[in-house]
């Protein structure tokens, strides 16, 4: 409804106003242009058959010619009121147009709306969300690179203290405790020794009594050295915790333990 | 007391499915030697790739079309202003593309992706969900990405529509990844859904590596897969998503 006007919602109508002059109920004499499946036909009122509803609109086929279905339309509907021609031919021109666009849309692509649906959106979501928490990716990604990193995909670029270190200092874990177990009455000087020696940790020359647990020792604490340079030097990016002032702290800790303890330290510093 | 029981995860539960890859089965590395991912596993072609977009692309996917390109080496973006897909595919042909992607975005997000194979290839069509551009991502180091060659892990695509899905990502890579470069891309399949990750890691000891998470993510669902390039009406489709027949268990996928 505009502000002035109603719209009219009889279907014959031809201004699609509601006006007296443009209403087909209110006039005897009407004609109005209709459509159908692409095809314009002219409907026409007359008086002489309002008494006959079922004959009331008389209809005619237009051409597909612009220009001869205007002829036909100015012939079909001569003497008539020169309102009503006009307003046929103006609805004519305008039908006629948006058939065109019709037709050249279609050779387009067309856009086709697919509804979303709110309930499948929302499961798919949750099922989404499920799925991403029961994938553990990071996980799984590490544990894939370490797969690959051991079956040496990558090569000779990363070079790790390698098994037949890991195997050297094992083996020497086994002579020392095996010295221990032998020589118990020692136990206690060497403990007490052996915290002389981890407190300063880089002197190593003093107590020459040990042999093989001083060798054993410099070994771990240069391996510890070693590591902890590694650690400094590489490209930490930001996923390094700090681990040095922790090992330093641990020797001293377990020093009041059992000597077994000892190649515990050795494996965590590797 | 009982034993403790392994608790029932729907990985556990997971219905059979009859068409999961045997790692010895002669059949499916016979297709896999002859199907039309061959010339790129035979190292005979290189991967070039044209990522696009729908019509009048927002300022989110484009973005996110450009990080995409970062990530995947040998890519290009274009941009579409109207054009017909039939009609740019033979031009990729005839420019030597090997692959097309295509985002389609919704009311500014992207939400959809098409990708296809171009001499003739298969076409997959996802939809794609949960897209997190760089500066979303959560514990970023400014480090600015380099493009180099990525490795490419593919978790968990056991069926035989696993299978081509995953080759058909691989063979969006270049075949020899610098390992210089340090930069994985991940495509891991779960319950059907692919979760695309890019990171950065570093081996800090034998046992130990530490992973980055640099580059977009997001994760996709397949919707369907057709045999030749994309064509919506006259295209063979090898595989849609039904969802009043597939998506009645809990416990079974497809992927």
């Amino acid at each position: 409804r505009t502000k002035t006007q109603n719209f009219c919602r009889n279907e014959y109508n031809l201004t699609g106003l509601c006006n007296r002059s443009s209403c087909p109920l209110a006039n005897s004499q009407y004609a109005t242009i209709r459509e159908e499946k692409g095809r314009c036909y002219l409907y026409m009122k007359t008086i002489e058959r309002a008494a006959f509803p079922r004959r009331l609109w008389e209809r005619v086929l237009l051409s597909k010619n612009y220009e001869k279905a205007l002829e036909e339309i100015d012939e079909n509907l001569i003497y008539w009121p020169r309102f009503i021609r006009h307003k046929c031919k103006q609805r004519f021109t305008k039908i006629t147009q948006y058939l065109i666009r019709i037709r050249k849309l279609t050779l387009k692509r067309q856009r086709k709306l697919v509804p979303l649906r709110r309930k499948i959106e929302r499961r798919e979501n949750r099922r989404e969300e499920k799925a991403l928490i029961a994938a553990q990716l990071d996980n799984a990604i590490e544990k894939e690179l370490l797969e690959r990193l051991k079956q040496d995909t990558y090569g000779d670029i990363y070079n790790f203290p390698i098994h037949a270190f890991d195997k050297a200092l094992q083996q020497q874990d086994a002579e020392s405790e095996s010295e221990s177990d032998a020589e118990k009455e020692e136990d206690d000087e060497d403990m007490d020794k052996r915290e002389f020696v981890e407190a300063d940790d880089s002197d190593l020359s003093d107590f020459e009594d040990m042999d093989k647990l001083e060798t054993s020792s410099e070994e771990e604490q240069e391996e510890e050295e070693e590591v902890e340079k590694k650690a400094s030097h590489s490209k930490s990016k930001g996923k390094m915790p700090l681990k040095g002032p922790a090992r330093r702290k641990r020797p001293y800790i377990e020093i009041e333990y059992e000597e077994e303890t000892e190649p515990t330290t050795k494996t965590k510093a590797a | 007391a009982p034993p403790k029981a392994i608790p029932k995860t729907i990985e556990n539960q997971r219905e059979y499915d009859e068409t999961t890859v045997d790692p010895n089965d002669e059949e499916v590395a016979f297709d896999e030697a002859t199907d039309e991912f061959a010339p790129y596993f035979n190292r005979q072609t290189v991967p070039k790739i044209l990522i696009t977009t729908s019509d009048r692309p927002r300022g989110r996917t484009v973005r996110f079309c450009e990080q995409l390109s970062t990530v995947i080496p040998n890519s290009h973006v274009y941009y579409r202003r109207g054009l017909a897909l039939k009609r740019i595919i033979p031009q990729c042909i005839a420019r030597d593309f090997t692959d097309l992607m295509v985002i389609n975005e919704d009311r500014k997000i992207p939400n959809g992706l098409v990708i296809s194979h171009l001499p003739d290839g298969p076409t997959a069509h996802f939809r794609m969900s949960s897209v997190r551009l760089r500066k979303e991502i959560k514990h970023r180091q400014k480090t600015p990405v380099i493009e180099h060659i990525p490795e490419v892990i593919l978790n968990n695509f056991t069926t035989r529509l696993g299978h081509s899905i995953g080759r058909m990502f691989a063979s969006l890579f270049p075949h020899d990844p610098q390992f210089i470069g340090r930069q994985v891309a991940t495509f891991h399949n779960q319950r059907d859904y692919i979760f695309f990750r890019f990171h950065r890691y570093i081996f800090k000891s034998e046992k130990k590596v530490g992973i980055q998470e640099l580059g977009p993510r997001f994760t996709l669902k397949l919707r369907s897969l057709q045999k030749g390039t994309f064509d919506s009406k006259f295209g063979e489709y090898e595989w849609i998503h039904k969802r009043r027949e597939m998506d009645t268990s809990r416990r079974k996928f497809h992927l």
